[in-house]
This record gives C-alpha cells, structure tokens and sequence, in this order.
C-alpha cells in the first residue's frame, strides 16, 4: 500500500546541527496523533543543498517546501499540509523581494545549482540516441540546417555571450568567425578532450554522461563555418568515455545525423577520433593540433592563430568538452536566454569539480557569478571533519588560491584573472588548515616540471628553478633571497614562455606568495611548518602521557623508538623519517608533533 | 536503420517525449537507473547493476527495467540510482550497495515505502523542462 504523502526532512549536517532530528522526530508523533501512518511516511534526506535556510522540509507529492522549520512547527505542518491540504506560508521561502513561495520551481535557485552543460548527465542512458533524441537532441543541428544561415549561427553565439571553458575564457563566436572568415576549401572543428587538470573530470563526465551533445555541437559549427570534418581529441586514459564517444558516433551515422547529407540538407559533417597519450602540454591548442597530425606534442608561436591556420595549416575552430555542450542549448533556447543567466561579461554557467577536503565532493553547474561561499557551505556542505576553511585553489597547475577573505566574490573569468587566478577548466581543490601552502605549490610545480615540453627555455628551466626553491624552503634551508628569487623567475615566465602552460605555471606560486605570505616566512625564519607537512621542519616527540605500551615501537618502520614496557619511550630524532605511523597509532595521545 | 530524414527525426523526438512523461506520471513500468560515470563504477555500481538484475529476477519482478545514465556530480555518494515508478515519487538513493538494493526492492518497490537514510535531492531544476 503506497503512502499519500512523504515528508522529506533534509538530514545534511548543517540541518542536523540545527535539530532537523528532533523536526524528525516531532513529525512522526504528530502524524501518529493525526492518525496518518498509513497515509504519511516521514522519511530523511541527504542535504538539499540550501543550508543557509536550513532546516528543510520537504512535502511530496504536494511539492511544498519550507525553509528555517523548528521543531514545534510540526504540528502546523501536520495539520495544515497533510491534513487539510494547505500550504503554511509562515514557513514558506521568501525571496528578496519578499515574494513568498512553497512550490521549488518559483522558488528560482533555492538549489543553486542550474544544469545546463550536465542537462543529461545522470538523466539519459549515454549509449541510446533516442533517449538523446527525447530530450531535444539534434533539435539545434535541425534548427540551424533547415532555420538559419551560418551568419545568424555565428551571431546567436556572439548574443550569448559564451566563452572558452578551457581555461583563458575567449569569446567563442570570435574563434568561429575568425574562420568563418578564412577562404579555404577544407576547415576542421576540433574537440578538445584533453583533461589534464589534477582534479578536474568535468568533461569526462559530459562526454562519458551526454557524449550526443558534443557530436551535434561539433556539427553545429561546422555548418557555420563551413567545415566537414571534425576530430575529438581525447586522452587515452578515459576508456569509458571513448567507448560511449564511438557507440554515439556510430549511432547518429546510422541516423544519418552524422556523414553524407544530413536529413537531407546537402550539409555533410562528420567525425574521428584522436587519442592521445596524456601529456599536459596537449591541452594546449597549437600542442593539441601538432599532435593530432601525429607530430610530437610541442605548441607553437602565436599568431598564426589555429582559427585561421590550425590543423594542417588550414583554418580550425577548436573549443573545449564543456564550451560544446553548452553550444545546442544556445541554438534552441536562443542567445539572449543564455546570456541573461550569469554575469554581465561571463555568462553562463561553470561547470567546477569540487575535490580536496570538502564533505561533498563532485560536480557542480552554477550560474557565473556566484560565490564562492556558496559553492563551498551551501553545494558542497563545508569543510571535512569541521576543520578550518583555509583556501581553494582554482583552475588547477595554471591558477591561484583563493583565500577565505575572497570567499564572497562572485566567480567569473575577470575576477578570477584580478584575484590572481583563473578558471581554468574549472578545478576546485578544498584546502583546510592541515594543508601547507608551500607543500601545495611545489605539489603543482612538480607537475608543471614533468609536463613541460621543453621547447622554451622559461618554461623549462623556469619551472625547474622554482620547484628547486620552493623544496629548499620546505627543508628549512629557504633565505629572503629566494622569495625574491620566487617572484623574479615567475614573472620572467609570465611574459616569456611560449605557451599558456609556462606562462601560467608560476600562478600557483605567486598567488600562495601573495597571499600566503607570512607562512612563506615562518618556513624560513622561524623554520616552522604550521600544517605539519613540511617533513624536514616537523619533529615528533613522547610526552608524558605515555604508558610504555610499546605499539609504537612496534609499528616504527625505521625501529627509532625505544623503551621499556611501561615506561616512557622515546624517539631517535636523527633516524626518524616523519612517516607519523606512531601518531596514528598511539592510543593514549602521547605522541606530539611540532 | 535507414538514414532518418528531418520528418522522422521530429517524429521520433515527439514519440520520445511522450514516453519520458509517462513514465514520470502514470506509466505502468518501473526503472531503476544507475550511473554508471567513472565515479559511479569505481565507487561499485557495477556490482549494485548485478545486484538489481539478480534480485529483481529472483523476486520474480517482470515490470521493472534497470537502465544505466551518466554521472549526476554526487560524486561524493556513488553509487547513485534512481527508481522511477508509478505511484511513487521519483527518488536518488546514494551510497547504494547489495545490502541495500536488498531494501530497496523490498521497502521501495514491493513495499512503496521510501527508504530513510539514503535518499539525495536532485541537484538541480531540469533546463529542458
């Protein structure tokens, strides 16, 4: 026997913390005094995403949604909703206008999220066409093949407004009109699927959840600028992704949505695929191309400009995983819809990958604009373990940290660029207070290093130099010079190095430095880590509280520690290695780590 | 399959749309769908797939599809699935494993009850709606 209605009462832990269990448990004696239990079920959620005006409590199949309930009102809820029906206004969502509403859709973005690029993700099986289909798919090839000349194509995407997602944000009708524009009798559309980002699996999961939405994108274009060959560029190291890519390719050629004539237009387009071996460098454009045309992956001096003599020095729009997906959406639902979402110079939505020491971790689509507080403590649910929020750094081995003071900017392109970051492909990597800024940069200069091609000098030996400074600082060796030296290299790089990568690279440094001042000069004067991450600087000791259990000398892999059975022990500083094995093990807290 | 022309196409988007509402409204099938992104299988959702088919085999339950979908970014509760059924609100139960489509066939499918604990708000409004 189906219930009439189900209560949905948000168990997230911000709801918790305020006694969303004992709404739980108020609603069930209500029901239970109203004689329900057969017609109501309570039941608790996961969190509803809009902690901020928590605690939540949602009605089914009524759709009712009330924002800050307290425990006593229950009772109304019970009475008014369930038994007669009535919505209680008193606990419904009011907006800034002051507009009340119970019902999740008037309330606009009570979820703050909005999906756009990840409309199908987690929607549509990725490996039926007709699914894809059933969601509007292949409506905007339509639209633009038997509705639209490739002019208004070019100029709906300039309304818009949509910009790269790859990372430096230009303008996308600039690159398809720049080739448009370009007499020549062969064009390419390219897909960059080259994710390289640590921590950034956005487009993997749009190709491996929506992978249509990038074959009609890439069609799309093509129809615009006159292009009959496409080619998606995709690393090695996403297998699922790739299979669901050529199940779909081959699906929409037997549509005919793909090849000679497209339902009958006389536009033919189709595509291949590429696959690369998973170097960094290759996300970058010209990299990209070279190594597409079985080249070693190296970038090349801008201008040219690939818009204009990209692959096989002919004319090529390339444009990244989620920069495509957005692009079906414009077409059906016009330029203007897409451009009043966002902010006034980046519309839109972004996509981020939300990782490190967040409690929710994963995929997040919210509209430009808004703040980082939000996608944080609202979407992401705050900080692991309720440790302090220390920084967040975006857009990967080419961005900057952004720091708790910022935490109330609206994200965008240009505020990120001003803050001294940047989107990058969308990567946010949590930080809390047991993270080392220093420990942090090198993490991603060590990864610059191994992923810089070598062609140019700046980005070679620049990234190398860095690291090596930023290591010594993290030994306790560091000297005032070396920050200077810090800042001198990084800007050499900035203006000097050949591609995106090296000139990109020393972000993560000066931004920390810039930031993170302070602890830069606790590791060097006062030869201090205050995360306890810098090995060199730590030191474990026994305090007193030791019983002699010898747990920890037993589980010492360097046998350091020494001592009696019941007796304080102690620890040989000279030959321990820091691996904090003891720590983790000790039960009676007698090991201190300074 | 012959090639589709644009008639067809249209054809078919409207036929697919009328099977996708009715099934959110009063369709007489259930389904359970599963994401299956690198997340979702790495966190064990093929395990949960064989899970669902074995089960719903061995309760001798004939209406019920299990169908597979992309990542829904809760990245931080795969595996996800959502049962989808008449008379039933649609719900994403996360951090779903063996022992729990165990529960969720008999409370959830056979039961109609929800299943307390595991149940995820969808993250966000649908666009194409």
């Amino acid at each position: 026997m189906a219930y009439k209605h189900y209560v949905l009462v948000c168990g997230g832990t911000g709801c918790e913390s305020s006694k969303a269990d004992d709404i739980f448990n108020n609603l069930k004696a209500e029901v239970a005094n109203a004689g329900l239990e057969n017609d109501v079920q309570v039941v608790k959620t996961g969190c509803f995403g809009f902690c901020e005006k928590g605690p939540i409590v949602k009605v089914l199949p009524e759709d009712a949604f009330y924002v800050e309930v307290k425990p006593e009102d229950a009772e109304e809820i019970v009475k008014e909703t369930l038994v007669k029906g009535r919505i209680v206004k008193r606990l419904a969502y009011a907006d800034e206008s002051g507009k009340t509403s119970a019902i999740p859709e008037e309330i606009g973005f009570y979820q703050k999220q909005m999906r756009i690029v990840l409309r199908n993700c987690g929607l549509i099986d990725p490996e039926k066409i007709d699914e894809y289909i059933a969601r509007d798919g292949y409506a905007a090839l339509e639209k633009v093949l038997f509705e639209m000349t490739p002019d208004e194509v070019i100029e709906e995407m300039k309304i818009s407004g949509l910009r790269g997602r790859g990372g430096a944000g230009f303008p996308t009708w600039m690159k398809w009109n720049f080739t448009k524009q370009v007499e020549s009798d062969v064009k390419y559309i390219v897909c960059n699927a080259d994710e390289g980002d640590p921590g950034a699996y956005m487009d993997r999961s749009t190709l491996e959840g929506d992978p249509h939405s990038i074959l009609e994108a890439m069609a799309i274009a093509g129809y615009a600028v006159g292009a009959q060959q496409g080619f998606i560029y995709i690393r090695a190291e996403y297998p699922l992704a790739i299979k669901r890519l050529e199940i779909a390719m081959a699906q929409a050629r037997e549509y005919g949505l793909l090849g000679q004539n497209i339902l009958g237009s006389n536009f033919s387009f189709d595509i291949e695929i590429r696959l690369g071996a998973g170097a960094f460098v290759c996300g970058e454009e010209t990299a990209l191309l070279a190594s597409i045309e079985g080249k070693r992956g190296m970038p090349t001096p801008k201008p040219p400009f690939p818009a204009v003599c990209g692959l096989w020095k002919k004319p090529t729009v390339i444009n990244n995983v989620e920069t495509w997906a957005n692009v079906p959406v414009i077409i059906t639902k016009g330029g203007k819809w897409f451009a009043s979402i966002g902010t006034e110079k980046s519309s839109g939505t972004k996509v981020f990958a939300l990782t490190g020491k967040i409690k929710n971790s994963g995929l997040v689509e919210v509209p430009m604009g808004t703040t980082l507080r939000e996608i944080v403590y609202d979407i992401g649910g705050g900080i692991k373990g309720g440790k302090a929020f220390k920084a967040v750094q975006t857009g990967g081995p080419s961005g900057g940290v952004i720091t708790a003071k910022m935490i109330d900017t609206p994200i965008d392109f240009d505020n990120l660029i001003a803050a001294g970051s940047m989107m990058g492909s969308g990567g946010m990597i949590v930080m809390d207070e047991d993270d080392c800024i220093i420990d942090v940069a090198k993490f991603y200069q060590e990864f610059c290093v191994e992923e810089s091609c070598g062609k140019c000098s700046p980005c070679r030996i620049g990234t190398r130099k860095l690291y090596d400074i930023l290591t010594k600082i993290s030994e306790g060796k560091g000297t005032m010079q070396d920050l200077d030296q810090l800042k001198e290299i990084g800007e050499a790089m900035k203006r000097a190095a050949l591609c995106g990568l090296g000139q990109t690279a020393p972000n993560p440094v000066l931004s920390s430095l810039h930031y993170f001042y302070d602890e830069y000069l606790e590791h060097i004067q006062d030869k201090k880590c205050r995360a306890g991450k810098c090995k060199k600087l730590i030191t474990y000791t026994i305090n007193d509280n030791c019983r002699g259990c010898t747990l920890c000398a037993r589980k010492c892999p360097v046998n350091c520690i020494s001592g009696e059975v019941r007796q304080k022990h102690t620890i040989d500083a000279t030959k321990c290695i820091k691996c904090g094995e003891c720590m983790k093990n000790c039960k009676f807290d007698a090991i201190e780590k300074k | 399959m012959a090639k589709l022309t644009l008639e067809e196409l249209r054809k078919m988007r409207e036929a697919g749309k009328k099977q996708i509402d009715t099934r959110q409204t009063h369709g007489k099938e259930i389904f359970v769908v599963i994401g299956m992104g690198t997340c979702g299988i790495a966190a064990g959702a093929k395990s949960v797939l064989n899970a669902f088919i074995a089960k719903l085999d061995e309760k001798g339950i004939t209406d019920a599809v299990v169908k597979q979908t992309g990542c829904m970014g809760l990245c931080h509760s795969e595996p996800t699935v959502e049962i989808k059924m008449p008379g039933m609100p649609d719900t994403i139960y996360g951090k779903v494993d063996a022992a729990l489509v165990d529960q969720l066939i008999d409370e959830h499918i056979l039961g109609k009850k929800l299943v307390s604990g595991h149940i995820i708000d969808r993250p966000a409004g649908d666009i194409m709606k």
